[in-house]
């Protein structure tokens, strides 16, 4: 990974600067018009967010059975990307509502448990902050939680029906509109590379942490 | 394993025993639970009743779970601090039974206590907020009775993990209530469905299909997990 992290960073960099351009040149969707360019990141965004929030329960499962030190760090390092892609997809999720359903806010039932899983895992954070010693235990039974409650979130609109589309639109963007589904597969890959990336960074300063720890304890000794 | 499963079933049993012979002779977490429970639905009365007097159409629901929620909360709080002012949590874990025998004897406890409180804040909202809660009496006990199942799986299993832990008191609620956001919304979204006139069964029933798959997965979890949270 070492060796590989600069040269994704450029990868990284490059397919980030060439995504407005592509979004520019893709024709627009008939009944949205402008505002529905903004999916192609509010899409990509929460596929980040899956991303982050699978690596986050799988490492608690591991850190929680095996004491590994390392699954804790992958489990911070993703509850915390969880959280910043979660704000920024419900950001875009708000302005891109405010254009097409009129409102900033909707309380649509996906919106909702959105919201309820940025929660979740910004309670994984306080426990870390706030829970003295042994915290990371509690913390792992916090991302064990939220990954369960995730797939929730998920079926949540085709359970309830409300304003948000159903996730059978994503099912049926490929026949429809190819250039579209193109350009959404590009973004998400655009933000995924992205996830790996934060993480591995994150991952790499806890264990940096850890070490500086050791080695204090080591001087004093 | 046959002697396996009766040991746990008998050692969740003498754990919920010893519960509530405390609570029977100390009286004191059902009686500030419920007294909780109480001053949450009149502080409701003044958010949600007009100045005529009739309260906002369909409030019930949502004021009844909340209460539920908040004096549960209050109630797990208490029912782990006990343990831990007694130093009797140490040995509670050092018996010798397995560790999710402890939590399902801790948690019947808890539900039975929810229960309890519930059985009178029930009458108290529909009286108060002129809501038809027993039309269907059957679905609404099944509603609340799965609905509290899975708010206390999650509930004990926090709260056990958490004793130990000095700002217990508010890190309870910041994680229990987002964990347990599945189980509100079927509850509330079930529980209005049956005020409705005429009441929606199927759509009760369907709420109360998805807080049994809820219960299911939570109960799970928090008996896997139970055994190397609990762990020093």
């Amino acid at each position: 990974m070492k060796k590989l992290f600069v040269p994704l960073v450029i990868v990284a960099a490059a397919m980030f600067a060439y995504a407005p351009v592509a979004i520019n040149k893709v024709p627009l969707e008939s009944t949205m018009l402008l505002v529905q360019k903004i999916f192609y990141f509010h899409f990509a965004t929460w596929m980040a967010l899956t991303a982050a929030i699978a690596v986050c329960g799988v490492a608690s499962l591991i850190s929680l059975f095996k004491g590994s030190k390392v699954a804790d760090w992958y489990g911070v390092a993703s509850a915390e990307l969880v959280v910043i892609f979660g704000v920024f997809g419900l950001f875009s999720g708000s302005l891109w509502g405010r254009k097409a359903w009129g409102v900033w806010w909707q309380w649509d039932p996906r919106v909702t448990m959105a919201t309820m899983l940025v929660l979740i895992f910004l309670g994984y954070l306080m426990v870390r902050k706030y829970g003295g010693p042994g915290s990371e235990k509690l913390a792992a039974a916090m991302g064990i939680f939220g990954a369960a409650t995730a797939p929730f979130v998920y079926k949540a609109t085709d359970w309830w029906r409300n304003i948000h589309p159903p996730t059978t639109v994503m099912r049926t963007l490929g026949e429809k509109f190819p250039a579209a589904w193109d350009l959404v597969l590009y973004c998400t890959g655009a933000f995924l590379l992205l996830v790996v990336l934060l993480l591995a960074a994150r991952v790499r300063l806890e264990a940096m942490r850890a070490e500086l720890d050791r080695m204090y304890l080591a001087l004093e000794d | 394993m046959a002697s396996v499963v009766p040991g746990v079933i008998k050692v969740a049993l003498l754990v919920l025993r010893k519960d509530i012979a405390i609570e029977a002779r100390s009286r004191e977490i059902v009686y500030t639970t419920l007294l909780f429970a109480v001053s949450c639905v009149l502080i409701f009365s003044f958010a949600f009743v007009m100045e005529e007097g009739v309260p906002v159409e369909g409030a019930a629901a949502g004021i009844l779970w909340i209460a539920v929620a908040f004096s549960g909360t209050l109630a797990l709080g208490r029912t782990f601090e006990r343990e831990r002012y007694g130093e009797t949590l140490r040995a509670l874990l050092l018996t010798p039974g397995s560790r999710a025998a402890i939590y399902a004897g801790k948690l019947s406890g808890m539900v039975l206590l929810m229960l309890a409180t519930e059985a009178v804040l029930t009458p108290m909202v529909a009286v108060f907020f002129h809501a038809p809660f027993f039309a269907r009496p059957l679905q609404l006990t099944v509603l609340l009775v799965l609905g509290t199942i899975g708010f206390a799986s999650v509930g004990t299993l926090f709260a056990a993990m958490l004793v130990r832990t000095r700002t217990r008191d508010v890190l309870l609620p910041i994680l229990l209530f987002p964990v347990t956001i599945p189980v509100m919304i079927a509850g509330v979204r079930g529980t209005a469905a049956l005020l409705q006139s005429p009441p929606d069964e199927a759509v009760a029933t369907l709420w109360i299909g998805l807080l049994t798959s809820f219960d299911t997965v939570f109960l799970v979890l928090a008996l896997w997990t139970f055994e190397p949270l609990m762990t020093e």
